[in-house]
């Protein structure tokens, strides 16, 4: 297996590693795949409630090189996006970006699942976040 | 030698040294094939344009010169696995060795029965071989194996009945380096009038085969896994207690005695038989070396990582061989952080099925563990400083991708993955 240089270069360097607070009603975590399929990737995302603008986004991922840099990427993309405009983005973008083989284009998929995943429960957050909301129960 | 050829050392092909006088790449996938002895390529040069002849040419000197390089092998590889020359047929590899012995058995007995015995760690040689039999009319145990990836001999016994005709399970095994216990499993077989062939592709060479004490009937032989060329291998086929009969399944000029048609691959066999003597003289010193970096690797390994786990007896193994699994990181993705070194991963990212590996699998290896796993395979011509420089290369990686790993984050907070519902689950 070859990999793109852009897959390369997101393994050798990859953009937004790390971990921010899930229990924060800012925050939004997707985390999406399964050890026995050998993916897992967990996306953050940090939303600013008044613009819906995501001005932060972390990621770790298990998984292979184009698994990894599907990842990084997404975080790189999402960050400066409002939610809307981050739900827009679809897997076969990452596919054109990487130029990931069709053996990999799961791993598009995954990133996009995890997007998808991060700002469900960022949006799950805001409703059930309601201090209204919290107190009627 | 007249011909005018420079041998190439038989290093891989250095592109860069570090600062330690390492070449890089270093090639460390010896189960794959194994870089050919320049003893070896010395030894066949004469027999592609000199000695050109048809071994079959029984008129003239051109034939006799070939035939006498074809018969030096048959003796080293015969004296090699404790056989007689008569017992040595020469193949294209231990593929067609295995599909001849297997094929070859089931249709020369099958009146006497239909019923054949293999394990599901054997190479996809036996495997698939044994599932097109089924397609006409056979039936195949595929036995398991234990965790340690040893059949066990009673299960061996368990699954023999009277229509039992051949049980083949392989010496060593490709993944793992796990050596069977092909004593008992020949003396069991004998017991019952079953024959036993066993795949020796990679333990002749590398540990003491003898087929009379070992109560081996057939053993596949190949040459690219014991430093010879690629493209020839050998079958052997016992003659005398009990006598074995095998259909051929390539019909031609009926070359070597009827079994196997083909104009003799004379350069190939003559390497072949060359490995087999430098195999045969440097065996004790070698292995013993072999086990001592593969030690030696695996001790740097577990002394710097936590939650690494072996793959395989330990006792019963090949002394080249280290099979590892590395929690919480994708063997594909480790292989990207050490690309200046050749090893093998039963990660499903390598394998062209996206399943990993079914031998780590058999031995109840999770398959999370089982897309974690890196094959090292341990040379001739690895040195202490390469072991040295790949030991450090997998632990700076494998920090580094573990650090990049959510598995490792939630084992860290103290979540156990096998609680966690993944999404992706149903796949």
């Amino acid at each position: 297996m070859s990999y793109s240089d852009k897959v390369i270069d997101h393994y050798n360097h990859p953009r937004n590693v790390g971990s921010m607070d899930k229990s924060s009603t800012d925050v939004g975590t997707g985390l999406v795949g399964a050890p026995e399929c050998g993916d897992v990737m967990k996306l953050q995302i940090k939303v600013n409630p008044q613009t819906n603008v995501i001005e932060d986004a972390k990621f770790k991922t298990f998984g292979c090189g184009s698994a990894i840099a599907s990842s990084s990427l997404a975080t790189e993309w999402v960050k400066g996006k409002t939610v809307d405009e981050a739900l827009a983005i679809k897997n076969m973008d990452i596919v054109k970006e990487l130029s990931l083989p069709p053996v990999k284009i799961h791993c598009s998929v995954l990133a996009e699942d995890a997007i998808r995943a991060a700002i469900g429960d960022w949006k799950k957050k805001q409703e059930t976040g309601k201090p209204v909301a919290a107190e009627a129960k | 030698m007249s011909t005018d050829v420079k041998i190439p050392q038989a290093d891989t092909q250095a592109h860069s040294t570090n600062g330690k006088g390492v070449k890089l790449p270093i090639y460390m996938d010896n189960h794959a094939t194994t870089p050919m002895d320049p003893r070896v390529l010395e030894e066949m040069l004469p027999y592609f344009m000199e000695k050109f002849g048809n071994a079959a040419s029984r008129n003239h000197s051109f034939g006799w010169a070939a035939e006498e390089g074809v018969e030096t092998a048959r003796e080293r590889i015969a004296k090699l696995v404790g056989a007689t020359t008569k017992e040595i047929i020469f193949t294209s590899g231990a593929t067609e060795s295995d599909n001849l012995a297997i094929k070859g058995v089931a249709e020369m007995y099958r009146e006497k029965g239909n019923h054949i015995i293999t394990a599901v760690t054997e190479h996809k040689a036996v495997l698939d071989t044994c599932k097109r039999l089924e397609k006409y009319g056979y039936r195949v145990t595929y036995m398991p194996v234990q965790k340690d990836g040893l059949v066990d001999l009673d299960d061996l016994k368990r699954a023999m009945d009277d229509k039992t005709i051949l049980v083949t399970i392989m010496y060593a095994n490709n993944e793992i380096g796990v050596i069977q216990p092909v004593v008992e499993i020949g003396k069991l077989c004998h017991e019952r009038g079953v024959i036993f062939h066993t795949d020796a592709t990679q333990a002749i060479g590398k540990v003491p085969v003898d087929v009379v004490k070992q109560n081996i009937d057939l053993a596949s032989i190949s040459g690219h896994k014991m430093y010879g060329p690629k493209g020839v291998g050998a079958l052997y086929v016992r003659r005398k207690n009990p006598r074995v009969q095998l259909s051929a399944i390539i019909d031609g000029g009926g070359h070597e005695r009827g079994m196997r048609s083909g104009t003799l691959n004379v350069p190939g066999i003559v390497g072949l038989g060359k490995a087999c003597a430098i195999a045969q003289e440097e065996m004790p010193q070698e292995s013993c070396r072999l086990a001592g970096l593969r030690n030696r690797l695996r001790d740097r390994i577990m002394g710097r990582l936590d939650e690494v786990y072996i793959n395989g007896s330990m006792d019963h193994r090949l002394p080249g061989n280290l099979n590892i699994s590395f929690a919480y990181v994708e063997g594909e993705s480790l292989l990207m952080g050490i690309n200046d070194i050749a090893v093998s991963s039963g990660s499903a990212c390598t394998s062209a099925t996206l399943e990993p590996s079914y031998v780590l699998k058999a031995l109840g290896t999770g398959d999370d563990l089982a897309h974690s796993s890196i094959r090292f395979g341990i040379g001739r011509f690895n040195t202490e400083a390469e072991v040295d420089y790949v030991a450090d290369r997998v632990i700076e990686t494998v920090e580094r991708l573990r650090e990049l790993s959510p598995l490792y984050e939630m084992a860290k907070e103290g979540i156990n993955l096998k609680d966690v519902k993944w999404a992706g689950e149903a796949h």
